[in-house]
Formats: C-alpha cells, structure tokens, sequence
C-alpha cells in the first residue's frame, strides 16, 4: 500500500470569541487599556470565550481516495478545510501532505467582473496556483468545458450567472493536482452543468487516480462520487468509513433534531398574512415527529390574515434529506377575509420511503410569495410497519402507490 | 510513467508556527501571480475609467500648477536656474509614486479580502503588487516630464542613470510604512482613516512645492522624513544636478527608511497567520 497523501495527527483549530469587543476599533482596545493600564491582558481576558471549531481530528487518506466530508453547518468542514488549504493556521495537531494540493473552495475566487473571460482564465489560474505556461496550454481546453467560447472577450459582469460559474468551474478542473479539495461547488448552476462538473470529477478521481476531499450538502452527489466518507460533528471526527454507511448514521442523526420553530413573521408580513403554527400529527391526532412507513399522518397550518388576501394559497412541500423535493401539495387560491384559519393537509394515499424529511410551508398571494420557510423534520420509520422494510428500502421515495391486481387468464 | 515517484518532492507539513519554513520559496513560486495581481488593478482602473491613462497625466498636471502657484507666485519661494513648474513636477514624481504605493499597500489586505479567506498564497504579494502599480503610474509620468524638461533646456546627464535607485528608495519608504497601516487596517479599520490624513500632512512637510538647499536652518529637520532625500535625489538627478544634493540626509533618511521597513515586515510577517480568520 502507498504511504498516505494525507495524514492528519491531533488537529485543532481554537477561535477565541471576543464577547465585550464587538468590533476591531481600536477605540475599544484604547478604552480597555486606558481603564486598565496595567492590567491589559487579565482584563481582556476575562471577556473572552474559547471556541474549538475542531479538536483532536485524526485521519489519512490514501492516494487515490475520493472522500467525502459530511456533517451538518458548524461541524467543522469549512475550518478542517481551510486548514488543509493553508489559509489558516491550526492551533495544534499536524498535517503530513504528498503531493501538489490545490483547493477549490469557491467557485471563481478572484474573478474580477471588469476583465474579459479570458483575461479571468489567467487571473483565476494564477491565483489558484497555475503558472502562465500551465494556463496557456489547457487554454482551449478550458474554454471548451465551460461553454462560453463566444464570449470570452465580454467583461464577466455581463455574464449570466450560470455562465459565469462554468467558466470558473472550467479553470478549476484543469488544475491537475495531485489533491484536489473541493467545497460545495456543485450547489451552483443548472442540472446539466451540475452533471457535468460531478462527471470531471469522477475523471479526475477514478482515470487519473488523484485524490481528491469533497465537502457537501448534497448527499446524492457524496454517494455518487465518493467511495469513503467521513461525518464530521462539534467538531470531531464522529464516523470514517464506506460511503453508505456514514451516510446512514448522517441522516438517522438529522432526525434526532428538534422541530425548527415557525420563524416570527418579517415586518412587511406583519400587516399582511403570515404563519403562526404547524402541527404534524397521525390522523388520531397525536402529534409526533416519528411515523411509520405507510400510516397516514396530516400536516396542520395556522395562520393569520390580517388584511384581506387575494389568491391566496397555502402549500407545504416535502424534502428528502438529502434535499431532493419530493412533494409539494397546495390548497387552491381563494380570496380570505382577515382572521385566524388553519389549513389541514392529509397524506392517506402515498407511502414515503423511510428516513428523514423537512416540511416546507409557503404561502403566497396572487403568485407573489409571502413566506417560505423550513417547517419542521419528520421521520419515517420502517419499524413495526407491516409490509415494508425497516430500513431505506432503495426502492425510491413512493412505495407501493399504484393500484394492482392480479387475474388468472 | 510512474516517474513523479522518482521526483516526488519533500511532504508538506502544517503545523502551527511552521508557515515560516516554506514563507520565502512560496513568494519565489508564486511570483507571477504577483505580475497577475498589479496587472489587474491597472488594467480594471484603465477600463473603468473612460479617460484611461489621461487620468495619470491630468492629475499631477493640475497639481503641478497649483503648488507652482502657492509656493512660487504667493509665498515668493524662489527656484533658482530652473523653472519652477518644472522643480514642482520633478518633485511630484516621487511624490505619486509614494503617495500612489502608500494608499494602494494600505488598503491592499482589505480589498483582497475576498482572496485571502479563500486562497493560500504568500499574503506579501498583494502589498507588493500594490507598490508596482504605483510603479507603473509614476512610467508614464516619467516619460512626460522627461520631454518637457528638454523643452524648458535641462538635457539629460549621467544623473539619470542614479535615478532607479531614488525610485528603489521611494518604494521601499511607502513599502515600509503601508505594511504597518495595512496589517493594521486588517484588525482596526480605523486605519483606513490615517492615509489620507497622513498623505494630507506629507506633502507640505515633503518639499515637493519647494527646494531644500534654500532652507539650510531647516534642513536637519526635513531630513528626518524619509522622502526629503528621495525627493530631493530624483531633482538631482532629472534636472541635470542644477539642484544642492544633502548627502547627510540620505543617511538619515536610509536609516528610518531601514527601520520603517524591518519593522513593517515584521509586524506583517507576525500578524499574516491570523488574517484569514480576522479579516
């Protein structure tokens, strides 16, 4: 077996928040140190916290991995990240790196809206590492991949957005390091450049043999590209293993969360409609976050009209946890007088899957929408329910919705 | 095939307090991007700009008439054998290019905040190419006031050839000084506040609307700005030595320049490590 590319021995990354000091001014740390001239660094120290983003992080990987980093906002990715990138130091540990790295941890980093496509292929290239010869020969390349041919000589300020992320997605992919470390690229631009970019990927990692850390929310796409993965939580290295695997204990731990509270209504909602409650209960009325794969469970939604609303609707949508949209169902538009209502949702016909789901409650007037927002996370759970599977069947999202029968001929 | 095997280099680790090992050879592999950098900021001023590259002519033009009034026609400063437009425009030369490395080295961090928290590379390139964008500008003013010094009779000497170790020194002494605002301006934005005041200051107290050499009390003193001698040094040698050159106060002037610099450097190079999570 080859030695590792990456080594990764006790890593630590301490921030120290600074309560009392809300900005840099250098009033603050005048004032400070004028009350207290000879006492300077107790006094600041007592208002201030430490912060471990990440603590006792031990890993390796081998040359030629494709990992993946997953864990929930705040986990720790975008430090462990930057620290391999070298934007930031750690506060202990060590790293053991071998080979060429290159980090890409945004997409267009340096792009200057005023230069030409092409004029930004150099910057672009540069700043992530390339030498102007390097540049010049994937030039055609480069410019192939992203699509733009025609405008390359129009300053990216006229760009469309997608566009605009092609080209900067272009210059990355032909970077050719030995380690690529990727961050959450792929939450922009359309389905098919999406696609396409997961494609170079895989050529890099698999053809090419490269090693390459890709952090991200999307689930599917860690599952498609990844072989190992490593779940990431407050800090801490909470599972490396096969893919599916982490993947799994990943999303059993999203539904352990508690429901997200319905967010108190933006000031320009506040004179118009806006949500007050919702409810997820079994058709007994139970209120529950867990239900079995199969049993019919009702979304409840209160709201508040305060002036009256034309074509108004109320929706809820359900997501995957891996945030693929699965539903969305919606009353048809009426006109609504002011008032309190509550607006029932009843799903007793389609069977979901088992895992983790968020319910998105939106409401909108005459096509103009007025809230939207991540309800709460329910859970469907295969256990003690009779004719499916306890776990994630594979099966798809929708079990077993169609009528059948059966006819001797 | 396999040949990067034969050739691999030495690992690279990451370790806190170790970014220093590798600091130097990273500025040396990373020196086009240094080219990339300046490049940029004068190409995105030129295009944004309909006027172009007349703004680097029409600036120093009105100033050159207005310290030529002040100092010449109001205050009755006298300017020798040479014309005093042209004393004013020799000692505005340095002048923008201080004041043009000065302003960009102090606010380069901030503005490349974008680039820093995304990006490794030696975090000294983006004052540095800062100071050659000053460089630049200050070209193109050259190659204007070199024409017009043969037009008003002063022909060029030997002189010119000292001439890049002014400019050298000029760059060095707005070097020196941004790194401290510009490593400053990273924690307290409060320094962003300090150039143009400073730059307000330094062009009365730099003798760039008059001569030194008729100043002998005051000498001593204007010395102690590391820019009197540079001023005073791009003089003697664009007007054909017509003008006094204080040898002393290039000593002077060196030294403070030296310990400005050093000094710069070392807060920069001690602060750097924190400027991706503070900017």
């Amino acid at each position: 077996m080859s030695e590792p590319a990456i080594m990764v021995e006790g890593l630590g990354k301490r921030y120290t928040l600074h309560h009392q000091a809300r900005t840099g001014l250098l009033r603050d740390t005048l004032a400070a140190l004028l009350r207290n001239p000879f006492r300077h660094g107790e006094a600041t120290r007592a208002t201030e916290e430490e912060f471990w983003a990440l603590r006792d992080v031990n890993f390796s990987v081998n040359q030629g991995d494709v990992v993946g980093i997953i864990g929930r906002n705040g986990a720790g990715k975008s430090t462990l990240l930057k620290i391999l990138s070298r934007i930031t130091e750690p506060t202990t540990g060590r790293i053991t790196i071998q080979g060429r790295i290159a980090s890409l941890l945004e997409v267009g980093t340096g792009f200057h809206g005023e230069l030409s496509g092409r004029e930004n292929i150099f910057l672009n290239g540069a700043i992530l590492g390339m030498t102007r010869m390097e540049i010049r020969k994937k030039f055609d390349e480069i410019v192939a991949f992203s699509e733009v041919e025609k405008f390359l000589d129009t300053p990216v300020k006229h760009y469309s957005s997608g566009m605009y992320v092609r080209l900067a997605f272009a210059v990355a992919a032909h970077l050719e390091p030995e380690i690529l470390i990727v961050d959450e690229v792929l939450a922009v631009g359309d389905i098919a450049f999406q696609k396409k970019c997961l494609g170079k990927m895989r050529e890099v990692a698999t053809e090419q043999g490269r090693t390459v850390l890709f952090v991200s929310h999307n689930l599917p796409s860690v599952r498609q590209l990844c072989r190992t993965a490593m779940l990431l939580a407050n800090g801490r290295v909470v599972s490396v293993g096969p893919c599916a695997k982490v993947l799994e204990i990943y999303q059993h731990g999203l539904t352990g969360a508690t429901p997200i509270a319905v967010p108190p209504p933006t000031p320009d909602l506040l004179d118009r409609a806006y949500t007050t409650k919702i409810e997820i209960e079994t058709l007994d009325c139970a209120p529950t976050a867990v239900l079995q794969v199969g049993c019919p469970w009702r979304a409840r939604v209160g709201f508040r009209v305060v002036s009256a609303q034309h074509n108004f609707v109320v929706s809820i949508g359900l997501k995957s946890a891996d945030g693929t949209s699965i539903q969305t169902a919606w009353l048809p538009p009426q006109d609504l007088a002011p008032g309190e209502y509550a607006a029932e949702f009843v799903q007793d016909r389609v069977a979901l899957e088992a895992g983790a789901y968020t319910v998105l409650v939106g409401l909108s007037e005459s096509d103009r929408g007025l809230q939207q927002f991540e309800a709460a996370r329910i859970d469907f759970s295969g256990e003690g329910a009779a004719g499916y599977y306890a776990g994630t069947s594979g099966f798809g999202f929708v079990l077993n919705s169609m009528q059948t029968s059966l006819r001797k001929l | 095939m396999n040949d990067s095997s034969f050739q691999r280099p030495s690992p690279l680790i990451i370790e806190a307090g170790l970014t220093e090992r590798h600091y130097w050879r990273d500025l040396w592999r990373y020196r086009e991007l240094l080219g990339f950098l300046a490049w940029r900021d004068v190409k995105v001023r030129y295009k944004q700009a309909a006027l172009g590259a007349a703004w680097a002519v029409v600036q120093p033009a009105v100033q050159t008439f207005l310290l030529t009034f002040v100092f010449n026609k109001l205050a009755k400063m006298p300017g020798g054998d040479v014309p005093y437009p042209l004393l004013v425009l020799a000692g505005l030369l340095p002048w923008q290019l201080f004041s043009g490395a000065f302003s960009g080295v102090g606010s380069s961090l901030v503005n490349n905040a974008h680039l820093i928290s995304k990006v490794y590379f030696p975090r000294l390139l983006v004052p540095l190419s800062a100071v050659v964008v000053a460089f630049i500008d200050m070209l193109v003013l050259l190659l204007i006031a070199l024409p017009y010094a043969v037009i008003e009779g002063i022909d060029p000497t030997w002189r010119l050839l000292v001439l890049p170790f002014f400019i050298c020194g000029t760059m060095l002494v707005a070097l020196g000084a941004g790194l401290w605002v510009t490593a400053l301006t990273v924690k307290y934005r409060d320094f962003r506040f300090i150039t143009p005041f400073l730059l307000q200051i330094g062009v009365f107290v730099t003798p760039v609307g008059f001569r030194t050499d008729f100043l002998p009390n005051w000498r001593d003193w204007l010395a102690l700005n590391p820019l009197t001698s540079m001023v005073e040094g791009f003089r003697w040698c664009l007007l054909g030595g017509r003008t006094e050159f204080y040898e002393r106060g290039l000593f002077l002037s060196l030294a403070v320049t030296a310990f400005l610099l050093i000094g710069g450097l070392w807060y920069f190079r001690k602060t750097e490590r924190q400027f991706a999570d503070v900017i």
